[in-house]
């Protein structure tokens, strides 16, 4: 028993009895041979002058501390016997590293997603609008994700993940992706999230790519998301309604200008439906991106989950000084896993979003008011056949208005149809085989093969349905 | 009416909500807390408790839950933390008086010296699989009442005698299974994982062959092969594996090498029958083992 480690008494008491036992078991031996051995050797030096006289004597006492050595190794083998206790277990080697959860201050990890493949389509990027997609035919650095997450004190948990990709030019790029703080016992059921974070529209959007089940991100995500996915630096607030079942209510206040809000305030210089972007900075209450969502989950049985969802995003858009957004969003998952999953294996899950937009462009001096309305929407059913084995399809679909540059085909009507096969050797990597047909309007239809690889370093994740 | 609502103010208070990660813990808080406590156990008996799938309706029930039991040993690790975050319930947060990890106290077993993930999914803080000895059973026992007492100070004196009454049959049984298992001392049994070192520990039964490869890594072909030669050199007759494991894979092991398979579980309820309670799991997991050890 290490000292330092709490011990129940109930288990001090019973390794108490067991040390009592082999104690009085060893005194009991050792008295009986001080009593015998003892007084012999006492005797025999103090008759050492007359013990040459006395053979039978000296051969009888032999005989007799033979006879005691044999009735105390008796004894001991009937102790030993009753003892209850498990063979002596090899002591636990020092630990030199300590576990991941409990014993760090903050958890630590690095993953790593690359891609290699082909495709006919020479611009890749035009087919795959999403920022960590394969981005060229040969090798992608997708993303390498350093994700810090802990405990910052009895009020908050924080995370920050930290993104390193490398593009077509060779450039690393750093990208601060999320890090913010969530609290953790607010009232009435409440939780508030405040800093840089995904905004929980729909199911994908809030994702990190190694979470993703395929090598990229579908089409409805990049036209109405642009790249990077809708998030930006803001606040949070949500709250678990009391109903039996799970059922959430979120609203999101965040910024609606920038890099990352392709569909509201943007950066200024770029096109949207062919309308050139201006500069809308915050100045009022009206300049922030507003995101309510609504999500609910039912246990159709043991081994069935549902979860549904209803997202909206609302802002001000760079077209022009008036201009405004509405995007709109259903979800809906379901999952089977039968009661004997071995390692999570076998399962099926089946995921679909459907987005829509109305993209409201002021009038400028050279450009009358417009609104452009558009869509998205996948459908995916992932199957693991066997354990650490899935195999999945996907439909996506993007249309609409094309807004004022019919040619641009970042508005284009497009469908896409993908297949993959990943094989997890462990938890901690995959790889995965996908090919893609792409259907294009204005571009050229392609076809595209790529395989991926990912790796994690560090803290197990955890994850959420 | 104002009555009424303190009847049912009153009612609510003597029920303590508990949610248990794994049926084990869930099964000695009922044992426990008896009608004093409403208990729901997360993880299904039969399933991996490593993958369990953090449904959001786990949220719901960690949400109103007075009480989380986890084993705090690593093995939820991949599905916990963000259920408890989304329950947003300050009684269950860590380090709160309803947030009891049984793993506490309790001496585990192959702590690994470095974390090194190239020798399988190796557990930091040590082998998780430390409730199938009884006598950690009995620890997580008295940290239950303990912590049960904590948070209904009315309920402690039912608790305090549901737990020695639990501590005096698990003595009993104790006796019992030692005896069962005493002919088979010293004798190896092959397992699937590393789940039932704390039970061969305990009861004189020697683990350390394992259908998979390492910890967490599936049995692959060339390891089975060394498993077979290894069981018919020093002939090992009994196999353990548990409802989520691959039976087929240990079916083939045992055609190779006559070996018996024993179904056996770390859950009350993953069996079926016999193991309602986890005393009950323990006395069918212990009665099986000794038949197949004793052969035909």
């Amino acid at each position: 028993m290490n000292p330092g480690i709490r011990v129940d008494s109930r288990h001090r008491w019973r390794g108490r009895r067991r040390a009592a036992r082999a104690f009085a078991g060893g005194l009991a031996i050792s008295l009986c041979l001080l009593g015998s051995v003892g007084p012999a050797l006492a005797e025999g030096t103090e008759r050492s002058a007359d013990e040459d006289a006395n053979p039978e004597e000296l051969k009888r006492r032999v005989e007799e501390l033979e006879r005691l050595v044999a009735e105390q190794q008796e004894a001991l083998r009937k102790l030993e016997a009753q003892s209850t206790s498990p063979p002596p277990a090899v002591p636990p080697p020092m630990t030199l590293v300590s576990s991941a959860s409990g014993k760090n201050y903050l958890n630590l990890s690095l993953d790593a997603l690359v891609a290699g493949g082909a495709s006919t389509e020479p611009d890749v990027p035009t087919l795959k609008p999403g920022g960590h997609d394969p981005a060229q035919r040969g090798f992608t650095v997708q993303n390498i994700e350093t994700v810090l997450d802990g405990a910052v004190d009895p009020y908050f948990r924080g995370q920050a993940n930290i993104i390193l990709f490398i593009t077509s030019d060779g450039e690393t790029r750093v990208e601060l992706e999320e890090a913010f703080a969530t609290t953790s016992s607010l009232p009435h059921n409440l939780q508030v999230k405040a800093g840089q974070y995904f905004t929980e529209f729909g199911r994908l959007n809030p994702m990190h790519p190694h979470t993703w089940d395929f090598v990229d991100q579908p089409l409805a995500n990049g036209r109405m998301f642009g790249p990077d996915g809708l998030r930006s630096a803001g606040a949070r607030i949500s709250w678990l309604v009391p109903t039996p079942f799970y059922s959430e209510a979120y609203l999101s206040v965040q910024n609606g200008h920038g890099e990352t809000l392709t569909s509201f305030g943007s950066v200024a210089g770029e096109t949207v439906f062919g309308r050139p972007i201006e500069d809308r900075p915050v100045r009022s209450l009206d300049d922030l991106l507003y995101a309510p969502r609504y999500a609910a989950s039912f246990d159709l049985t043991g081994s069935q989950t549902m979860l549904v969802g209803a997202s909206a995003a609302y802002g001000p858009n760079g077209a022009g000084q008036e201009g405004h957004t509405r995007i709109h969003g259903v979800d809906a998952f379901w999952k089977w896993k039968p009661p004997r999953a071995n390692r999570g294996f076998p399962f099926v899950k089946v995921q679909g979003e459907w987005m829509t937009r109305s993209y409201h462009a002021s009038a400028t001096p050279a450009l009358s008011a417009d609104t452009f309305d558009d869509h998205g929407a996948y459908g995916q059913v992932m199957w693991g056949f066997r354990p650490m084995w899935t195999a999945g399809v996907r439909y996506d679909t993007v249309g609409g208005d094309a807004g004022d540059d019919p040619l641009d085909p970042a508005h284009e009507r497009r469908n896409r149809a993908s297949a993959n096969l990943t094989w997890f050797p462990t938890e901690y990597s995959k790889i995965r085989l996908q090919v893609d047909l792409d259907e294009r309007t204005v571009s050229s239809d392609a076809r595209s093969v790529w395989l991926q690889l990912e790796f994690l370093l560090g803290a197990h994740a955890a994850h959420k349905l | 009416m104002a009555s009424l609502l303190l009847l049912a103010a009153g009612e609510a208070r003597a029920t303590l909500r508990v949610v248990a990660t794994t049926p084990e813990y869930g099964s000695l808080a009922a044992t426990i807390g008896l009608d004093r406590v409403s208990v729901t156990t997360l993880a299904r008996p039969t399933e991996d408790p490593h993958f369990v799938d953090a449904k959001p309706s786990h949220i719901v029930t960690l949400n109103r839950a007075d009480i989380l039991i986890e084993g705090g040993a690593d093995l939820e690790i991949g599905w916990l933390a963000p259920l408890v975050e989304g329950a947003r319930n300050p009684r269950i947060q860590p380090g709160a008086p309803g947030r009891i990890r049984a793993s506490e106290g309790i001496e585990l077993l192959d702590v690994p010296a470095t974390l090194d993930r190239s020798q399988g999914d190796l557990h930091g803080a040590g082998n998780p699989h430390f409730m199938m000895d009884p006598a950690n059973a009995a620890i997580v026992a008295r940290h239950l009442a303990d912590a049960f007492c904590r948070n209904d100070a009315d309920g402690c004196p039912a608790y305090k005698a549901s737990l020695a009454r639990f501590e005096a049959a698990l003595e009993e049984k104790m006796k019992e299974w030692t005896a069962k298992l005493a002919p088979f001392r010293g004798t190896r049994v092959v397992t699937y994982h590393n789940t039932w070192r704390y039970f061969a520990a305990r009861f004189g039964l020697v683990t350390g062959t394992f259908l998979e490869p390492k910890p967490g890594i599936p049995p692959s072909p060339p390891h089975l092969a060394s498993v077979i030669g290894e069981m018919q050199r020093d002939p090992i007759r009994v196999i353990l594996v548990e409802p989520y494991q691959s039976r087929k894979t240990a079916e083939m092991v045992a055609g190779h090498t006559n070996a018996r398979i024993v179904d056996v579980c770390q859950f009350p309820g993953g069996l079926g029958k016999g193991d309602a309670d986890y005393i009950s799991l323990i006395d069918t997991v212990v009665g099986a083992v000794a038949a197949a050890l004793a052969g035909p």
